[in-house]
């Protein structure tokens, strides 16, 4: 089964919604059954928070070679982005309209249309980051 | 080390390259009979098989492979116990390291363990599916990212950190197709210059096409035995050593330092301890090249040089020819050619020419320990070994 198929059954892709371990209180994304630093002790003890959205770019690189759905866009700019919550997600930088993405640059979660599946044409939904 | 030790007795790989005119099977059947013949074993000596190979299912519709290939090397009638493993890129080391602690075990005497990728005649599409089902699908191929971003966005975090500039990262290519250039299995075999990879089109910033691995048809094979019948295949055994394995978070969002593999560091240091060497000893290493990116960090994280210091010691041949440590005689992923579960099985190959004396004009002087790092996704997984000569 491709991962666009199951997207739908997945809402943390498209909502933000972490975990946070009630133990040591770290933030987990994608959300995690199981904190790995607390271990045996988070089990049964973490529970469900959303991001605020706000990060900065980590890192970032302009992509010529596209992933599979996204020959359209390129070259477009995937980055690291550390969330003000703790997590690093992986994602599009849109919209930036030729203006570089630099490594500190503060950005923010908004929510696109990523792609569809080529043979059952479901259209798919997922975060993205503008420059804040 | 203390037990049983394992030999590799035998050693062949197929021209790496596009070899339209040869089956999956046939690929792997000639690399097969080669590695058999070098060892001088027979069909009945054998007590295990381990295959390494990443996406027989998406790339030519067959998994259940590993009964299929001892089939098509007409030993089906032997009823050997036949295992396929796989780790992505590192597919073909893992399989070594099955059939080595097979022997070690006293599970096995004599095993063979091959590593195939049939890769060039499949759509664009596919090849990059297959590269990219070596990444998290879920959390970062379903974002746009791409496992050569991915390796960009390291580049650029050791550039910004070490000062690693475009030209050391383009000094990697430029020395392994200089090193392919002698090997007549590998899939490129002329030099190039440094305005050939600065020039080339572009695939994830900083990162062009010539500092990536091309993608690539061909088989390996190796045939491992015990120190109980080593003496019965000749004189050309060469021992391994060490064995190290380990792994790592997925995601490459969720490591706390990008320049590192850890994986490398825990699987080089496992190996190293087991051998009983130093870092300084080792004479010749076959190193995963994915990317240009990635033969720095392994430079580093097996503690050839000092960390962040993979560029510079580049430029100035610390790691070529005639170097403190002669990495990727062979070519490397880069120029050789990377059918991904070959890769690992083609490595130990090359060191055990080197060990035995035999490479040939690309041979390392007085060459008696080598090593072997395979790894998979971005870092994820990584084995190491340490190989020495017998002599
Ligand atoms: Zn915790």
């Amino acid at each position: 089964m491709t991962v666009p198929r199951f997207w739908r059954e997945i809402p943390q892709r498209y909502n933000l919604q972490a975990s946070k371990c009630g133990a040591c209180d770290a933030i987990h994304y994608p959300p995690r059954t199981v904190c790995p630093e607390c271990r045996r002790a988070s089990i049964g003890n973490l529970e469900e928070v959303k991001l605020s959205g706000r990060g900065t770019v980590l890192e970032s690189t302009r992509v010529h070679k596209a992933a599979p759905g996204y020959e359209a866009q390129v070259p477009y700019t995937l980055a690291l982005i550390q969330t003000e919550e703790g997590p690093v997600i992986t994602g599009q930088v849109v919209d930036h309209d030729g203006r570089a993405v630099s490594a500190g640059d503060d950005v923010r979660a908004v929510f696109r249309r990523l792609g569809e599946d080529g043979d059952a044409g479901v259209i798919y939904y997922g975060t993205k980051w503008v420059l804040a | 080390m203390t037990g049983r030790t394992a030999y590799v007795v035998g050693a062949a790989h197929t021209p790496f390259g596009e070899a339209w005119d040869k089956s999956y099977r046939h690929l792997m059947t000639d690399a097969g009979l080669a590695a058999i013949q070098d060892a001088g074993v027979q069909g009945e000596d054998i007590d295990e098989v381990f295959v390494g190979t990443m996406s027989t299912g998406k790339l030519v519709g067959q998994e259940h492979v590993a009964s299929l290939l001892l089939d098509g090397a007409g030993l089906a009638d032997q009823h050997l116990p036949a295992t396929r493993i796989e780790a992505a890129g590192a597919s073909g080391g893992l399989a070594f390291r099955q059939g080595v602690q097979a022997i070690r075990s006293g599970a096995a005497d004599v095993v063979v363990v091959g590593g195939l990728e049939k890769m060039t005649d499949v759509s664009d599409a596919d090849q990059a599916a297959v590269t990219a089902s070596g990444i998290d699908q879920e959390w970062e191929h379903f974002f746009g990212a791409t496992d050569a971003a991915l390796h960009a966005l390291i580049a650029k975090r050791h550039m910004a950190r070490y000062g690693t500039t475009r030209e050391q990262l383009a000094a990697v290519a430029v020395k392994n197709h200089a090193h392919g250039a002698r090997n007549p299995l590998a899939q490129f075999r002329r030099p190039i210059t440094e305005e050939t990879v600065l020039r080339a089109p572009p695939v994830a910033e900083p990162l062009g096409m010539f500092d990536c691995a091309p993608t690539s048809d061909g088989a390996a094979c190796v045939v491992l035995c015990s120190d109980a019948v080593v003496d019965s295949y000749g004189g050309k055994a060469v021992q391994v050593s060490g064995s190290g394995q380990a792994s790592d978070t997925l995601s490459l969002s969720d490591r706390a330092d990008l320049t590192s593999w850890r994986a490398t560091e825990h699987a080089a240091r496992r190996a190293y301890q087991e051998a009983g060497v130093s870092v300084a000893d080792v004479d010749v290493a076959e190193v995963h090249d994915a990317y240009t990116i990635t033969e720095l960090l392994a430079v580093e994280d097996l503690g050839f040089v000092k960390k962040g210091e993979g560029g510079p010691a580049t430029v100035e041949g610390r790691t070529g020819d005639g170097g403190d440590v002669v990495v990727n005689p062979s070519g490397g992923l880069k120029a050789r050619g990377h059918p991904v579960g070959a890769t690992g099985i083609a490595q130990v190959c090359e060191l055990t020419w080197h060990l035995r004396g035999t490479a040939s004009d690309r041979q390392v002087k007085d060459a008696r320990i080598g090593v072997a790092h395979n790894t998979g996704g971005t870092g994820a997984t990584a084995v190491v070994h340490v190989l020495e000569g017998v002599q």
